[in-house]
């Protein structure tokens, strides 16, 4: 059992303690798909989403629980300060991942008469990782925020 | 024809911003995941969702892999005025289905 | 220790940690009972209560297009006898697993459900699992959310309750766990990094994050039963019934959440 450093490092978990009180800590690591190649990396997909416009942090908010269940299915909602008007309004919000097969997770197109830049969805999450929403605005500029997930596993499985 | 649930008020006061919720039955199925045979299943996702209130487009999000079985998606609308909106799900294999609803706005 | 094969190491683990645990489990007070939606996230929690985003109602409306639809045999639909289930079966799926008169032996909702399209509506069992019976037996079961689980207090179904105490506590599989050991003497407690729950069977059918879908019950037991390296039992078996029926009286008055969401 490696240690490992960073977000990753919360991968060791209290066993059950037993009657005379000895703790046991396991590393249990999620099936991952860490090791299926990428389809495109996330730097590049986010290249495609803004083009060489500079991304800034702020006027987004990315909500994703810290700790998943369960991979298959999180759930993420995106919203982003602004009026929504015809002048002033986001226009595309890109949300992308770092450890699936394919940096992409969703890409959604607002118009003003939405009201409000609030958007919910569920998604999956192959591993630990940070997922990154990066706002179009009307007038050209790109917002960002990132949030951080650990992903473990459900006890008792299929197979 | 997948099971859709939509949810959205019957009736708004002209200026609500009213939240959308829809919910389609799709796999989702991602063409990375291997079968019981061993070999990758083939791809088989929603690729893009719309939404229109009485032909004008107000809503679109292009799916993904990444994206969870039985898509889940909600946005918000601000009433002005009675009419119907459709949602259109399209995907791999000719997945094409629209559903709609109504609402009165005073 | 020599590396055993076919046990992960985490299993191993439990195994040495629990070669001394208590040869007696002691059941769960009515008081102390909790559905395994306590332990949940905030997020999966809010994915169940809302009626507008639960992915299980997917197939509960499913169920609501069955009950209505004639069978091919030409009798009547699930409707046609029953009428409105929002009235005639409220309470009903609270009341599972129940005494079959017929077959004289206890029957579980799914098996209710197939036994009343063989009898009177004269169409073939639906498989267990499919689509359809998944749906039917959701559409049955949500009729009787929030009521309390109440197992018929019916002295027939007593041998088959204690077979499935004795299941429930029995020592099974390669690792000689039971059940009881996790589910009754260390309920709440972490194995890996998932907190291990009492095991109470309130929202079944439900939909797993896992399967990404809705499963039954039996499927459930059948991945515990995989998890604990024990052979899983086939589905419709007389095995079964006899656990769900325990866990039913073990999980008593904890109310229906059918379709519960669960990881």
């Amino acid at each position: 059992m490696s240690t490992r450093s960073g977000r990753n490092a919360v991968d060791r978990r209290r066993v059950l303690a037993g009657a005379a009180g000895a703790t046991l800590a396991v590393a249990l690591r999620p099936a991952t798909a860490a090791t299926l190649p990428r389809t495109e990396t996330t730097e590049s997909a986010i290249r495609r989403f803004a083009g060489d416009n500079p991304i800034r942090p702020g006027r987004v908010t990315l909500d994703l629980p810290p700790l998943v269940e369960n991979g298959n299915t999180v759930p993420l909602a995106v919203s982003v300060e602004s009026p929504m008007t015809p002048e002033d309004h986001v226009r595309r919000i890109g949300v992308f991942n770092e450890k699936n097969p394919q940096p992409n997770v969703v890409t959604v197109h607002l118009r003003p008469g939405a009201g409000r830049a609030q958007v919910s969805t569920r998604i999956r999450l192959a591993d630990t990782q940070r997922i990154t929403a990066i706002a179009e605005m009307s007038d050209g500029t790109y917002w960002s925020a990132s949030a951080d997930a650990i992903v473990t596993l459900a006890a008792c499985l299929e197979g | 024809m997948a099971r859709a649930l939509i949810n959205l008020p019957k009736t708004a006061k002209a200026g609500d911003v009213i939240a959308i919720k829809t919910l389609i039955a799709h796999p989702m199925e991602t063409g990375f995941r291997p079968g019981a045979d061993g070999r990758i299943l083939p791809r088989n996702i929603v690729t893009e969702f719309v939404c229109r209130f009485e032909d004008e487009e107000i809503f679109r999000a292009e799916l993904f892999p990444a994206s969870a079985a039985n898509p889940f998606l909600t946005f918000t609308w601000v009433a002005t005025r009675s009419g119907r909106f459709s949602f259109t799900w399209r995907g791999d294999g000719g997945f094409d289905q629209t559903e709609t609803a109504s609402i009165t706005v005073a | 220790m020599p590396r055993r094969s076919g046990m992960s190491p985490p299993a191993a683990l439990l195994a040495i940690l629990l070669s001394g645990a208590l040869a007696e489990a002691e059941p769960i007070a009515p008081a102390d009972r909790r559905s395994g939606f306590d332990q949940m996230s905030p997020a999966i929690q809010a994915m169940q209560r809302d009626d507008e985003a639960n992915p299980g109602l997917l197939a509960v409306a499913d169920g609501a297009e069955l009950w209505t639809a004639r069978p091919p045999s030409g009798r009547p639909a699930c409707s046609g006898c029953h009428g409105e289930a929002a009235s005639s079966l409220r309470g009903v799926a609270a009341r599972y697993p129940a005494w079959d008169a017929r077959t004289e032996r206890p029957i579980d909702l799914q098996d209710r459900v197939n036994a009343c399209r063989r009898e009177h509506q004269g169409v073939e069992p639906l498989a267990y699992e499919s689509p359809d019976l998944l749906a039917l037996t959701a559409f049955v079961a949500v009729q009787s959310r929030g009521l309390p689980i109440a197992p018929p207090d019916d002295d027939r179904l007593t041998p088959a309750r204690r077979q499935g105490r004795a299941l429930f506590e029995a020592r099974q599989g390669q690792l000689g766990l039971s059940c009881a050991i996790c589910h009754d003497d260390h309920w709440g407690r972490r194995l890996g990094a998932a907190v291990i729950p009492q095991g109470q069977p309130t929202g079944y059918p439900l939909y797993r994050l896992e399967w990404q879908g809705l499963g039954s019950l039996q499927r459930r037991l059948r991945n515990c039963l995989t998890g604990m390296r024990a052979e899983p039992f086939a589905y419709g078996a007389p095995d079964f019934v006899a656990l769900e029926l325990y866990l039913a009286t073990r999980a008593a008055p904890l109310p229906v959440e059918t379709p519960a969401v669960r990881p």
